[in-house]
């Protein structure tokens, strides 16, 4: 299997400089690393760059710890799985599993063995005579699988390669790449712009946004301590609610949005910095239904969505829109104002500024050592 | 569609007299080939049908010479055209290198230099180099065609590009990417312009009377206009007996490849 060292890389095009800038990464043997960020934040350039198809502007690919900057991709000992799926549409499914192996000059014992094995792996032992317009999407995207599986490559690049399939059957493929990748071992370099996707299938997750890693790192942690602003906001369904914060260390007391005031924890406030604005987060499962005995504060509902598992309630903060998630069905009107506990330990600060952490929220911490 | 009784019989009306009109020319070559010259002449409606025009035709000049002729420059122009055109496409579409873009559009500005423009230099070239009554000469100045590398060009940007990439990535070279891929997807494509191809240097009148001068090469248009001037007395039966055996192939290739041309050369104005 292989491992992929990446030394202040980066890519320029005539017209655009820029589009990544060094980027440092190390992926393990085996690891499956999801790279992700939105639209045109360059992940994609990247993974075409690792596969060879686009030229290396500077800094050093490794693969294996070979220098491969100028080896053309056929060299490189790896496969890929294209958004498109990228199949030949006059040739047969068995056509198209082989196509690879054909021009890699694979004996034809081997290659029936290959694909014998790779077709029962993905299911598609039935469909093997048929052209890819006579499959559903689901079923290209599993040929497109297959067509790798059979290159035996140890490394394999997948480019957005579930977002053509509607949300049902992308949660399914999710569990089966997911499984089969586990199951061969093969290093993957999996590109998305779905943070879902990201968080579920990552062994560790790197977020782009414009060309600069935000932060790499396994999903939990990604989750729990993001590095900055961006990060806290990418990662995680809904996003985090956000909102600018004054601390007054004289009372121990932060106000959020001129509208909320929370107490402090002592010992959560003395990390933090008396003289610069802060940006506080906290994440929708941690606005909690406030009971008789710790609600802090009450807020105007301005939406409620019904789940059925959980109820999802937006609340106005501020020039914000914040949401909370509670388990289970809750009764509440558009309008009402509810009873809230916001608790300091939930909270993370990041400074205004830069919008770099300056601390995680301490309750998390806490449920990290547990497990561990 | 729903249309009102009326309506429909005005159209199809209006449409039977248009196509009457248009295919008079044809009808009157057809008939007049089965009348003997006597009617012809006279100008009255045919008395009898004959086929005697048709073996006067065959046994007067050689008639089968020219269509062989016809027929090998014809196949041979279509081969060359598909082959250079799908070859240049290709290098527009995936080859990379720079003043692409202007290369192209100095290839599709040749489409407005009129054919008859670029008939003297070529026949100096075909002198010089003597293939005058040659095969080569007839079809070889016809190889090159802007249009096909042009249609071909908007049918091979269809291809996803990641189409390649996967084959590049399976180590396959651009040469054998043509051959098993791009070839065979382009298939509806390649076949219009063959057809098109064919039906073009078929009816191709100009140039094999410019290059040839004796029977042993020369394709049937040429040899129609032959029978008309080789008596004195023009035996009108003959010459449209003739004419009716020249079109049969370009009807046989348009029945059969009207479909595919039309879906050809419409491919990618829509979608």
């Amino acid at each position: 299997m292989s491992q992929v060292e990446l030394i202040e890389l980066s890519k320029s095009y005539e017209k655009q400089k820029d589009i990544l800038k060094a980027i440092n990464l190390f992926i393990k043997e085996g690891e499956f690393f999801v790279l992700v960020g939105p639209s045109g934040s360059g992940k994609s350039t990247l993974l075409r760059m690792i596969a060879g198809l686009e030229e290396i502007s500077g800094g050093i690919l490794k693969i294996n710890n070979e220098l491969v900057n100028h080896l053309p991709p056929k060299d490189r000992n790896l496969s890929m799985v294209f958004q498109n799926y990228a199949l030949y549409p006059h040739l047969t499914v068995e056509q198209n599993i082989l196509f690879g192996l054909k021009a890699k000059k694979v004996g034809k014992q081997e290659q029936q063995r290959r694909l014998k094995e790779a077709a029962e792996m993905v299911g598609l032992t039935e469909l093997l005579k048929r052209k890819p317009r006579e499959l559903s999407g689901g079923q290209r995207q599993r040929v497109a699988l297959a067509r790798s599986i059979v290159s035996h490559a140890p490394l394999c690049l997948m480019d957005e390669p579930l977002s053509n399939l509607d949300a049902k059957l992308r949660s399914n493929m999710r569990v089966q790449i997911r499984r089969l990748q586990k199951r061969l071992g093969f290093t993957t370099i999996y590109v998305t712009h779905d943070q879902v996707e990201a968080m579920t299938m990552g062994d560790r997750i790197m977020v782009l946004n414009d060309g600069k890693i935000q932060q790499v790192g396994r999903p939990i942690t990604l989750y729990n301590e993001p590095a900055n602003l961006f990060v806290a906001s990418f990662i995680g369904s809904p996003k985090m609610n956000i909102g600018k914060a004054h601390f007054l260390a004289k009372h121990k007391r932060l106000t959020v949005e001129n509208e909320l005031s929370i107490t402090v924890d002592p010992s959560i406030a003395r990390g933090l910095p008396l003289d610069r604005p802060l940006t506080i987060g906290i994440r929708a499962e941690h606005l909690l239904p406030g009971t008789t005995e710790n609600t802090t504060h009450y807020l105007e509902v301005v939406n409620v969505e019904q789940l059925g598992n959980e109820t999802s309630i937006a609340f106005d903060v501020g020039t914000e829109l914040w949401t909370a998630k509670w388990p289970g069905q809750w009764p509440i009107q558009v309008g009402q104002k509810v009873p809230v506990h916001l608790s300091s330990e939930h909270l993370l600060f990041f400074d205004s500024e830069t919008g770099s952490l300056i601390q995680s929220a301490s309750q998390a911490k806490k449920q990290e050592v547990l497990v561990i | 569609m729903t249309m009102s009784f009326r309506k429909k019989i005005i159209f199809y009306v209006l449409l039977s007299v248009s196509a009457l009109i248009l295919f008079a020319p044809t009808i009157m070559a057809v008939v007049m080939s089965l009348m003997t010259s006597q009617d012809i002449l006279t100008g009255s409606a045919p008395s009898r049908l004959i086929l005697d025009n048709f073996i006067q035709t065959f046994e007067h000049f050689p008639l089968l010479q020219f269509l062989l002729n016809s027929f090998i420059v014809s196949i041979v122009i279509t081969i060359g055209q598909i082959l250079l055109s799908s070859l240049a496409a290709y290098a527009f579409v995936f080859l990379e290198f720079k003043g692409r873009e202007f290369l192209f559009y100095l290839f599709i500005a040749t489409m407005m230099v009129p054919f008859e423009a670029s008939v003297i230099p070529n026949f100096h070239t075909i002198r010089d180099i003597g293939w005058i009554d040659t095969y080569q000469g007839l079809t070889i100045p016809f190889f090159a065609t802007a249009f096909g590398a042009f249609l071909l060009r908007q049918n091979f940007k269809q291809i996803p590009k990641e189409l390649r990439e996967a084959s590049q990535i399976a180590g396959m070279g651009h040469f054998k990417f043509y051959l098993t891929v791009v070839m065979p997807v382009a298939k509806s494509s390649l076949v219009t312009l063959g057809i098109y191809g064919f039906l073009t240097s078929w009816n191709m009148y100009l140039w094999p009377l410019l290059s040839t001068t004796n029977d042993s090469v020369r394709t049937v248009q040429i040899g129609l206009k032959q029978l008309q001037s080789q008596e004195q007395l023009n035996q009108w039966g003959v010459m449209m007996a003739g004419a009716v055996i020249v079109i049969i192939p370009t009807l046989i290739l348009l029945f059969l490849g009207q479909k595919k041309l039309q879906k050809g050369l419409t491919e990618g104005a829509l979608k």
